[in-house]
């Protein structure tokens, strides 16, 4: 165990699962659909800083360090404060978003994270929305499915959490948020196949 | 012996008894009739016994311990009213503001500040939170969001506050009686009511008072529940200065406001289109199921005392 992996285990003990359980009043719907080995794909609607706090606060503590968010290099690595908290508390996998060149392209780096048995969190609408109506998805994650056909693919759908917190605001509300986990599922097909696949599976947790 | 205990354990004991009667009560019918059903009675009863353990706990070990339980109660319930509600955008800074209320509101009733917790709710987050709102620059749903907020913030923080603010009063001459007695009280009788009226409305309601807010409330049951626990009240008279005459009197007054409180909560979940407004406590429902009465109970219990008693 590193001592970034001492840190994260840390605030999510102390500070994050209470904030979730007291604060948050988090609610979870198909907890046994939760895969108990990695490395494993989950995606979800993103409307909240609260989603990734939501989903790694459902794993185990020692599974943590397994777990590797995808986020933004644009975003998270604008300054080194909220670089150095995202890498140690989140241990997020930044990505590039915009002018990908074949030295920043995101592919190998998530391909390589799955080879080394790490899970990833894929937000495929790209940003963060309303939490109203869910934003087309992007076609990376379905790219990378296609790459690694035998990860399997956890679909979430995450209620109240733009409520919460949403995009622009600092303190929450505490809105009763909630996270539905739908079975893990495979997918083939073509790239837009399995986009199209992927934006039904969460719209259909949505709907429940 | 009974009688030297301190009025809070031997209140603690009637509870247990009360407790173990109905878990046996169960176990019987269960025994007589294995077929039936029984789980859902099974699993309230289960809750009550944890619900009577937690409130035990709260109340019995420090007055620091019970504002914050009390606290957490507020919070509860008004999370999950505000949950339900349809907030715009425009409603965060003002949502933020309508939580932290909470902590001040009780900061107010733990050092004692009467005048302080009794106007800064009814006065200030009234006059504040429009402030608020007008800041954020929407008008569209204006009104909705300002009185949505306040009246949330009456019923679950300045209403259920009077539960700790009861804490507060202090031991009556030429009785046992002191604010934690009072409290018990209170929760002993409104609580038994909820019971006692679902108990016979159950096994004899017919007429229904409110079909269309709440369809479980019958006549039978209204009044069946109000004089059985009226007269239960008398048994635990000890907690109280009162008469054997103003005890029924004022149990009348609690049931009846706990009633209207029940009622009234139901119209709001009706209003909302959803059966329980949460899954906080198995069998029962959300917290805010469990304590609606008391939003109305406990305001009208505390101003009688203070005008007749204090």
């Amino acid at each position: 165990m590193t001592a970034r992996d001492l840190v994260q285990l840390t605030f999510f003990a102390l500070v994050l699962r209470p904030f979730l359980t007291l604060f948050i009043g988090l609610r979870v719907r198909g907890r046994e659909h939760l895969p108990q080995s990695a490395p494993f794909i989950m995606i979800a609607n993103h409307s909240s800083h609260l989603d990734t706090v939501s989903l790694l606060g459902l794993f185990p503590l020692r599974k943590l360090s397994q777990l590797r968010p995808v986020a933004a290099a644009d975003y998270f690595e604008r300054n080194a404060f909220v670089s150095a908290f995202s890498k140690t508390v989140f241990n997020i996998l930044p990505i590039t978003r915009k002018k990908i060149t074949t030295d920043t392209n995101p592919l190998p780096r998530m391909e390589a994270a799955l080879h080394a048995g790490q899970s990833l969190i894929l937000f495929p609408e790209g940003t963060r929305g309303s939490g109203e109506d869910l934003a087309r998805f992007h076609s990376g994650a379905a790219h990378l499915i296609e790459k690694c056909p035998e990860v399997p693919v956890v679909p979430v759908y995450l209620v109240n959490m733009g409520r919460s917190l949403p995009k622009g605001e600092w303190i929450p509300v505490p809105f009763f948020c909630e996270v539905r986990i739908g079975p893990p599922q495979k997918f083939q097909g073509n790239c837009r196949e399995i986009t199209a696949a992927l934006e039904t599976a969460v719209r259909q947790l949505r709907d429940l | 012996m009974i009688n030297q205990l301190n009025p809070v354990w031997q209140m603690g004991l009637i509870v247990l008894v009360v407790l173990v009667f109905s878990s046996v009560m169960v176990a019987l019918m269960r025994f007589l009739r294995p077929q039936g059903n029984f789980s859902e009675l099974s699993s309230r009863i289960k809750a009550w016994w944890i619900m009577a353990a937690v409130f035990f706990g709260a109340i019995a070990v420090s007055s620091r311990i019970s504002l914050v339980f009390f606290g957490f109660l507020s919070f509860w319930a008004l999370k999950e009213y505000i949950t339900l509600l349809k907030t715009r955008a425009a409603d965060h800074r003002a949502l933020v503001w309508v939580f932290l209320s909470v902590p001040i509101q009780y900061y107010w009733v733990g050092t004692n500040w009467y005048g302080m917790s009794i106007i800064f709710i009814p006065v200030y987050m009234f006059l504040f939170l429009p402030i608020r709102l007008v800041l954020a620059r929407e008008t569209a749903g204006f009104v909705a969001s300002a009185s949505q907020l306040q009246w949330g913030l009456m019923a679950f923080v300045f209403g259920l506050s009077h539960l700790a603010m009861l804490l507060t009063l202090p031991a009556i001459d030429n009785s046992s009686a002191n604010g934690r007695t009072l409290l018990l009280f209170l929760v002993f009788v409104v609580e038994m009511s909820d019971v006692l009226q679902f108990v016979w409305g159950k096994t004899l309601g017919r007429h229904k008072i409110l079909p269309t807010v709440s369809p479980n409330k019958t006549w039978e049951g209204f009044l069946g529940g109000i004089i059985t626990t009226s007269l239960a009240a008398l048994l635990i008279r000890f907690l109280t200065p009162f008469t054997p005459l103003e005890t029924v009197g004022v149990a009348l007054l609690l049931t009846v406001a706990g009633f209207f409180g029940g009622a009234v909560m139901s119209a709001v979940k009706r209003d909302f289109g959803v059966k329980d407004f949460g899954g906080l406590i198995p069998g029962h429902g959300g917290m805010l199921d469990r304590v609606d009465s008391l939003c109305y109970a406990a305001p009208v219990f505390f101003h009688y005392l203070r005008y007749f008693h204090y």
